[in-house]
């Protein structure tokens, strides 16, 4: 393992101008190492989503800095930092964002289309056996009106693995399903890290979920509370 | 298909209507440039052509663009003259015949010689102010196409009476002088002749139809009181658009006022750049119009996609890749307008051309109309770039769209 973290922040603040500037997040600290299962909690407002897209290059920090393999990114230009996106990591959001006009099979070889790297016969490929393997082996052709919630979501997972980034960033990705479905997601999560060895940073209001995951970080106003890491047993260290 | 070109025609084919209304727009504006711009060409080239045909390409006479020097003024370096009236010549070109041999040496196509009178017509009560021209009926048809416009007779019948004369059918109309009809001609050097008309002639062009007759050579030098008075050289050019450079030079061989058709309707001409700016800016105004209905679809695709430009966007596609999926669509809606309009603006020419019209200034019965690729190409062109300029604005704005604020609102 790299000793380099994946990801790291340091001291990042963020502030919405306006007449009011609002702090989203305060002068956080954070690296994510590789193969981590690293879930982010906490109240309405505390600032999870906006660490997820400042740790994600979403977005920018108003001070301090984000590193992705120890590069800054803050300073990068945005199409350096798109391009880390592209290949670096993998969005999951609460809502599926698939692309209504296209496939499931499309949808999910835009990333491999945007890089460019592979054949077009090499990316049906991979996009059908990441489907097939997420249990969707059936639905390549469809739309995404066509499937149920959890389906979408686990192609919104399949699309956000199509390059193969180390780094999976999932915002509230269970907010929206059912039970069985949000069980069936997490499970797939869990299956990137432990079979994969992607590393996947999931922001949750489950707090059972996050407690089934190998470190919790708590976020309260912008600022972490608390950050813990759980061993196979579920007993934490600090 | 390349990722930006199947994004891109995937949102133009899913708003078939609102296609199809900034496709129709774009093709009405198209179709309507090209039926414009060739029924304006057409005018054009219909009237430049019967100029062309009907008047001498060059026309020499024996003036001098600026009055002859005083004969002091050319001994003496410093001299002031007063009430002295320039020194008077005898009129016509001197040594005619050679100077038409030295002038067919070189320039590229023929010179007919002519003498050029104004006289008064006379018949039945009619005075009319007429520009009696005496030709060569043998060299005329290398000059002008005065054979063909010929009714009633040919050229060759001004040799059969003595003072035959052909007068423009407008001018016989005028006057009610027909075929075999002797009138009265009156100079204002004295000369006064009795002449038959033996034929009329239909340029096409008003002012010559009206009052232009044509006599032979010898009754024009009568009419003129001068024996062997050449004062008129008409020249035809192979190629009647190079007249104006072949008229200067022939004036500066010469020393003669050598007039090009192109400057003898020097007035005309200049209208016709008034017209065709006129043309071009109604044009631009149409496909102007045409291209707010573009930026009106690209707008609303883009306003409609935000969620799907920044979920592109946090996927990794880069603010030029989103930019060019809507210029690209802008682009199609252009080119289909475009290619819609290349066949409603000939369909729209067809129509027109087939319209039978009654118009005292054109001898067809039908519009003229011109068809010309670059109308097409010109018309295409504008269309691509104005809808390119109107897919920009919200192309860009889309582009630079916060993919957070689009998440955040998601959610």
């Amino acid at each position: 393992m790299s000793a380099i973290p994946l990801i790291e922040a340091r001291n990042v603040t963020r502030i919405l101008p306006g007449i009011v500037p609002t702090t989203l997040v305060q002068g956080v600290d954070l690296s994510i190492r590789e193969n981590e299962f690293v879930a982010i909690t906490g109240p309405s407002g505390s600032g999870k989503s906006s660490l997820l897209y400042l740790l994600g290059l979403l977005d920018l920090p108003t001070s301090g800095e984000v590193l992705v393999r120890g590069t800054e990114t803050t300073h990068m230009p945005e199409e350096d930092r798109a391009h880390a996106r592209l290949t670096m990591l993998g969005f999951v959001f609460q809502f599926h964002f698939l692309l209504p006009e296209f496939t499931v099979l499309e949808n999910v070889m835009l990333p491999m289309r945007a890089l460019g790297k592979l054949s077009r016969a090499q990316m049906r490929t991979r996009g059908g056996d990441l489907l097939g393997s997420l249990g969707l082996g059936d639905h390549i052709n469809k739309r995404p009106d066509q499937l149920s919630g959890g389906q979408r979501q686990r192609v919104a997972v399949a699309r956000a693995l199509a390059n193969e980034p180390p780094v999976i960033l999932a915002d509230e990705p269970t907010g929206s399903l059912d039970s069985k479905s949000s069980e069936q997601v997490f499970e797939l999560l869990r299956d990137l890290v432990r079979v994969e060895g992607k590393t996947v940073v999931a922001v949750t209001h489950d707090l059972g979920m996050a407690e089934r995951m190998d470190r919790h970080i708590e976020l309260l106003d912008g600022r972490v509370r608390a950050d813990e890491r759980h061993d196979l047993a579920g007993r934490v260290s600090g | 298909m390349n990722l930006i070109l199947d994004i891109a025609w995937t949102h133009v084919r899913a708003r078939v209507r609102q296609t199809g209304f900034a496709v129709a727009g774009v093709a009405t504006g198209v179709g309507f440039s090209i039926m414009m711009a060739s029924l304006m060409q057409g005018s054009q080239d219909d009237f430049t052509a019967r100029l062309v045909d009907t008047l001498p390409n060059v026309t020499v006479s024996d003036e001098r663009r600026t009055p002859p020097r005083q004969p002091a003024d050319t001994l003496y370096a410093a001299t002031e003259i007063h009430g002295l009236t320039p020194e008077a010549r005898r009129r016509g070109i001197k040594n005619p015949l050679a100077s038409m041999a030295a002038l067919e040496a070189w320039l590229p196509g023929a010179v007919g010689p002519s003498v050029k009178v104004q006289a008064i017509i006379r018949y039945a009560n009619h005075d009319i102010a007429t520009n009696v021209i005496g030709i060569d009926p043998r060299r005329e048809a290398m000059v002008s196409d005065l054979p063909k416009q010929m009714r009633g007779a040919t050229l060759t019948a001004l040799y059969r009476a003595t003072n035959a004369i052909v007068i423009g059918d407008r001018l016989s109309d005028k006057i009610g002088a027909r075929i075999g009809a002797n009138i009265t001609l009156q100079t204002s050097e004295g000369a006064r002749i009795n002449a038959q008309v033996v034929g009329y002639f239909h340029s096409g062009v008003r002012q010559l139809d009206d009052s232009t007759a044509y006599v032979l050579t010898k009754t024009g030098q009568i009419l003129s009181k001068q024996t062997g008075l050449i004062n008129e050289l008409r020249v035809r050019l192979r190629d009647p658009m190079s007249s104006r450079e072949i008229a200067a030079r022939i004036e500066s061989d010469t020393g003669y006022k050598s007039v090009s058709w192109q400057e003898a309707n020097e007035d005309l001409i200049s209208t016709f750049i008034i017209r065709n700016i006129i043309m071009y800016t109604v044009v631009g105004a149409i496909l102007l119009v045409a291209s707010f209905g573009t930026y009106n679809i690209i707008s609303t695709i883009t306003h409609e996609k935000a969620r799907d430009i920044a979920i592109m966007k946090s996927l990794g596609l880069t603010e030029y890749t989103v930019r060019s999926i809507f210029v690209i669509e802008a682009l199609i809606i252009g080119f289909a307008g475009a290619v819609a309009g290349f066949v409603l603006g000939y369909l729209l020419c067809l129509a027109l051309g087939s319209i039978e019209i009654k118009n005292p200034f054109i001898d067809s019965d039908h519009l003229p109309l011109a068809y010309s690729y670059v109308h097409y190409l010109l018309a295409g062109a504008v269309a691509l770039v104005s809808s390119v300029v109107a897919g920009y604005q919200p192309a860009r704005k889309a582009a630079r769209l916060h993919p957070v604020e689009i998440i955040r609102g998601a959610t």
